[in-house]
């Protein structure tokens, strides 16, 4: 039976067809699906939110340990995260089999860095596969299953967006039964205390000489002849990206890319005039395979930076003097079109917080989730964004240097509290920090879909949940100074912020309102411009809320009014409390008057 | 197939427009049709407002999930300043299938810094010869919901690809809620229509 698949639907399917029986992640693009399918139409497998990656990556080892199958997903960065239990896993190796996906991001399409994390397969000295399409991506979760316990090790699986996010054709396959495993006593393999890691990083390296020896023989790693002088090694998805404009090279296609099969590449080599390496980002292959003295060519023709496309690698290898011509329109490239950022949507409850923010013209140190995107104009409020829970220990350091004479504001949302800002809060108590933090609570993990997190009271499967309580939670860290506000009201915010601010040592401003996109709209009539009171001041204009656009109608300075589509507008109230000449009117008001 | 076996498609938006649900439609569509078929996107920040493209390609074997410049056979926007946008991925003999709705961002009303093309329908027709603009928010609100523009786009559309309009309809009644599919099915026989009312010229 065949079915259109995702690239992260099919890892779904894979680890389905594999017998997994856990599943555990946190929610990061381009990643996210892969838990999402499991939790919606592969009940088989237990599927959780964790609060973090490291938490998840270390639910999937106790998995593993018990005997069962057990996958975790995450985006490149949430590796960062997991990294310590990662690399000791390395170590202990699996009683049942562990495969952890790794999501990259090349080109950032959501991401705040896109590092290449097939350097930390090769760090941890683990098998990595890279499949090309979605058919791959099933096939090869099943094989990582089988290799993760003939080898005894972890298996990592890296994804990028263009995989995880197209669809293709897959041939679905039989679900299997996991392994009958047990959990068996064995801390000499499990507790890597000193004198059993070393024990234990001898085996990773007995290991990995059998590794080099499977990734030569796996069908993995395939040559496809054309009888063509030039060879092209490449994998993920450019492979797909030269077989489309160079079909009739001969390929070396490596799917198993950690250790590399340089045998394989030696010979392959050996029978072709020019060899070309084609893969996204980092030199990975290619300094490998130069380092073992074998002569190929590569990034001078495409690059370190970025997503590649069919155009770029046809640019590539025109570059490298192997194809003629790239087929290209002679289409004039649109210059000096609009931009069309992301935005708040009508009705965010995080709108009110950065119009205060922005107001005060304080230092405010940012984090990731939807807020972020109050770092783009017109609200122009946010300072720093590094990674997941970094915001506040950003502002720690930055009043502990400078005392920043206006106040230095914090702004996490509610997921990432969870996540990993809860220890930069102990630390603004431990060190009394004067620090403001504002919790943006939405009540969701809202910018990658609206996943349920642990003070949403529900899990990925559906079941009601333990709920953490942030207040409580926060009061018990030892903040003295809690205020629980309403967004919505901004001349409250704005003081509430003052304040706070004010106040010596830490305060949290936590909010109250959920995401707008999750449950249901603020209220359900929407607000109009009244066209003779709008003095076309441009004060809502400010607040980049969808809904508002320029009118037609002009004042007399030839500046334009505004006007609120009313199918989007939520009635959430702001642009109507900061209008000079109380122009934005219930619409109901606007009939009557 | 009729004329050729290989097409790509992209169809271009803005975020809450439905050009995610159209370009799947399309998909089961050529996969219903037998050939093999893959499409590609990218989700997250665009789901915020932002622009959102689906690649969609159709063939044999398909090889490259995207489409390369200047490659697209058929290019269809449902809002016109980003049909204009995409006119980079244009073929030389494709076909760009555009609705009249404007969507101008925020940042364009609070910045002086940029402006919104006046008519963006005029400007493509600037670079391609066959450029079609489709009232197709009109159409939508006369049918009663502004959301069926993807709908009416798809049925223009189906007049460029060689599969039977009741291939279409199957994947639309299966892939709409219920409640919409009698509306839904309208919309694409209004969109059908209108391109045959203007493919002569």
């Amino acid at each position: 039976m065949k079915e259109l698949l995702s690239g992260n639907e099919a890892v779904a399917r894979g680890a389905y067809e594999a017998g997994v029986k856990l599943a555990a992640s946190y929610p990061g693009t381009p990643s996210t699906e892969i838990l999402e399918t499991i939790a919606a139409r592969h009940r088989s497998i237990y599927a959780q939110w964790s609060p973090n990656e490291k938490v998840a990556y270390e639910v999937g080892i106790g998995a593993s340990l018990g005997g069962a199958r057990a996958l975790v997903t995450m985006k490149h960065v949430g590796l960062n995260v997991a990294a310590d239990p990662f690399m000791t896993q390395a170590y202990t190796g699996v009683n049942g089999g562990f495969v952890i996906v790794s999501a990259d991001d090349p080109e950032m399409h959501s991401s705040q860095n896109e590092q290449d994390n097939r350097f930390y397969a090769r760090f941890a000295q683990i098998p990595l596969l890279e499949p090309s399409d979605s058919q791959e991506c099933k096939d090869m979760i099943v094989t990582a299953y089988e290799l993760s316990e003939v080898f005894d090790t972890p298996v990592m699986l890296r994804l990028t967006t263009r995989i995880s996010h197209s669809k293709g054709v897959v041939e679905l396959g039989d679900p299997a039964q996991g392994p009958d495993k047990k959990f068996v006593k064995e801390p000499s393999k499990y507790v890597m205390i000193p004198s059993n890691a070393r024990v234990r990083h001898v085996v990773v390296r007995e290991r990995l000489q059998k590794l080099r020896q499977f990734t030569e023989e796996t069908p993995l790693n395939y040559v496809e002849n054309n009888g063509s002088k030039i060879g092209i090694i490449t994998g993920g998805v450019s492979y797909h990206y030269a077989k489309e404009v160079a079909p009739d090279f001969d390929y070396l296609k490596l799917g198993f890319t950690y250790p590399l099969p340089l045998k394989k590449i030696a010979e392959f080599v050996d029978t072709h005039e020019k060899v070309i390496v084609i893969e996204e980002l980092e030199p990975f292959c290619e300094e490998q395979i130069k380092a073992a003295g074998i002569k190929v060519a590569g990034k001078e023709y495409f690059g370190h930076l970025g997503e590649l496309s069919p155009h770029r690698v046809a640019e590539g290898l025109k570059k490298a003097g192997v194809v003629d011509k790239i087929l290209v329109s002679d289409i004039e490239p649109e210059k000096g079109m609009f931009p069309r950022p992301p935005v708040l949507c009508p009705g965010c409850p995080h709108r009110g917080a950065f119009m205060a923010l922005r107001k005060l013209g304080v230092a405010v140190t940012g984090d990731i989730g939807c807020y972020t995107l109050g770092v783009l104009q017109p609200l122009n409020a946010i300072d720093s964004c590094i990674c997941m829970g970094a915001s506040i220990g950003n502002a720690i350091g930055m009043e502990k240097v400078q005392g920043y004479e206006k106040g230095t504001v914090a702004v996490i949302g509610d997921s990432t509290f969870l996540h990993s800002g809860i220890t930069g809060l102990v630390d603004a108590v431990y060190n009394n920090s004067n620090v403001t933090v504002m919790i943006l609570d939405n009540s969701v993990t809202a910018m990658t879909g609206g996943q349920e997190h642990p003070s949403t009271g529900r899990t990925l499967m559906g079941e009601k949940a333990g709920v953490i309580n942030i207040e409580t939670l926060v009061q018990a860290l030892g903040i003295k100074n809690y205020r629980r506000v309403d967004p919505y009201d901004y001349d409250g915010i704005l003081n509430i912020i003052k304040e706070e601010m004010a106040n010596p040592g830490p305060s949290v401003i936590h909010t109250n309102r959920p995401c707008v996109l999750m449950p249901k709209r603020i209220m359900d009539e929407p607000y109009t411009v009244d066209l003779e009171l709008c003095n076309g001041c441009s004060a809502c204009f400010r607040i980049s809320c969808p809904a508002i656009a320029a009118a037609k109608e002009t004042n007399e300075h030839g500046r334009p009014k505004a006007v609120i589509d009313d199918t989007l507008c939520t009635g959430c109230t702001l642009c109507a409390q900061i209008c000079p000449t109380e122009a934005i009117v219930l619409k109901s008001q606007m009939v009557k008057g | 197939m009729k004329e050729k076996d290989n097409y790509s498609i992209l169809i271009v938006g803005v975020g809450g427009q439905g050009v995610l649900l159209a370009s799947e439609i399309i998909t089961e569509v050529a996969m219903g049709a037998g050939l093999d078929v893959k499409k590609s996107e990218v989700h997250g920040m665009a789901q915020r407002g932002g622009i959102v493209s689906s690649h969609v390609r159709i063939a044999p074997r398909v090889y490259s999930p995207t489409i390369g410049y200047g490659q697209a056979d058929i290019i269809v926007a449902f809002e016109q300043a980003e049909g204009l946008r995409a006119m980079d991925w244009m073929k030389k003999d494709g076909v760009a299938i555009a609705s009249m709705t404007r969507l101008v961002p925020a940042i364009v009303t609070s910045s002086k810094q940029f402006s919104y093309p006046d008519d963006s329908i005029d400007e493509m027709k600037k670079k391609a010869d066959r450029v079609i603009g489709v009232p197709a928010d009109k159409i939508a609100m006369e049918l009663g919901n502004p959301r069926l523009v993807n709908t009416i786009l798809m049925g223009v559309m189906s007049n460029y690809l060689p599969f039977d309009s009741e291939l279409w309809l199957d994947v639309i009644r299966k892939k709409v809620k219920p409640k919409f599919v009698d509306v839904n099915v309208e919309a694409f026989n209004r969109g059908r229509q209108i391109q045959l009312s203007t493919a002569k010229g």
